[in-house]
């Protein structure tokens, strides 16, 4: 016998999804999905959002990690209120985690909540999480053509952050044909040229997270 | 790899739907996959390989249909599959377009007795 379903796959997890923005919305709190290879310093950079912009507005920080704690531990320490899931070996987070998460997180209490996506091109860019945006972050020790390898993250991605600029002087990143290769898979995208370690480039970043809060 | 849990909510769909329906085993499944989803075939047949063991579904054969990326011009209204990395449009070279197809990910059928 044939069974024809035509059922998606990922229903469960958007109705999941929307029921998180719901939630967000009532909350009046902008959500921000960052997605990034490991070591890119995406924890780094919200731990330096947190230090220097935290007294403006309200921030936390729901971290997914493979096995540890450590960057929740961090981000509290800068003065986010964080909340950390464990994805035992999951390589990408669900709204269904992202749910449970949010059952200990004050959201009517804050502004701005970051969801620290494990570190993995390529799954977490299939998986919606009820969050307003989604943010792509790179650094410039992987190469100039990580865009043109995952385009897939990037094209579902609303900015870029490229990362330790600090580093540009011992790499061959080159800054403007990744710009390039960028503007090609989507036009009118924001990118930010950063340095979480030295605050370069951070007030930008942080500029266009309190237009997006506002808007 | 996410097709270890992609291909766990396919077997909870699916074994659901054969229960309902009186089905003891499962013969094939398949599954319609957008390349936006960037899932690899051999993952996906190493997943469903793993969780079926024990299950209805064991030694059923995976039938995975890939649908290519297709964009459509908001300038030029093509449509075209972008190659490689840049979706600008091959027509007219504009960049606004929109997703027509690349980005199903169901379950189109399964058979069994
Ligand atoms: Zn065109």
């Amino acid at each position: 016998m044939k069974v024809v379903l035509g059922k998606d796959l990922l229903a469960a997890n958007e109705n999941k999804a929307a029921k998180n923005r719901e939630l967000f919305d009532q909350a009046g709190v902008l959500v921000v999905n960052l997605i990034s290879s490991p070591g890119s310093g995406k924890t780094t950079l919200l731990e330096k959002t947190a230090q220097f912009l935290g007294g403006d507005l309200k921030m936390g920080a729901i971290v997914g990690d493979l096995y540890t704690d450590r960057d929740a531990r961090r981000l509290s320490e800068a003065g986010m209120l964080t909340v950390q899931i464990n994805t035992e070996g999951v390589c990408h987070l669900d709204a269904k985690m992202v749910a449970r998460a949010l059952q200990e997180m004050p959201l009517t209490s804050m502004d701005l909540l970051f969801i620290e996506n494990v570190g993995n091109l390529v799954c977490p860019a299939a998986f919606d999480l009820g969050e307003h945006v989604k943010v792509a972050v790179l650094s410039v020790a992987e190469g100039t053509d990580k865009p043109a390898k995952y385009p897939g993250v990037f094209r579902e991605s609303g900015a870029v952050v490229i990362n330790k600029s600090d580093l540009l002087a011992y790499t061959d990143f080159n800054v403007k044909n990744c710009l390039a290769d960028l503007r090609e898979i989507k036009e009118n995208m924001a990118i930010f040229l950063t340095s979480a370690k030295t605050g370069e480039g951070i007030d930008q970043w942080y500029k266009w997270l309190r237009e997006l809060k506002e808007t | 790899m996410h097709e270890l849990s992609l291909i766990q909510n396919l077997l909870n769909i699916v074994m659901q739907s054969a229960s309902d329906n009186g089905i003891k085993k499962v013969s094939s499944v398949a599954l319609v996959v957008g390349e936006n989803y960037g899932v690899l075939p051999d993952a996906l047949d190493f997943a469903f390989h793993v969780l079926t063991q024990d299950t209805m579904c064991a030694g059923a054969a995976l039938v995975v249909q890939k649908k290519p990326l297709v964009l459509r011009c908001k300038e030029c209204l093509a449509e075209f599959s972008p190659q490689g990395a840049t979706c600008r449009c091959t027509y007219c070279q504009a960049f606004r377009t929109e997703v027509v197809s690349g980005r199903e990910l169901y379950i189109d059928y399964y058979e069994g007795e």
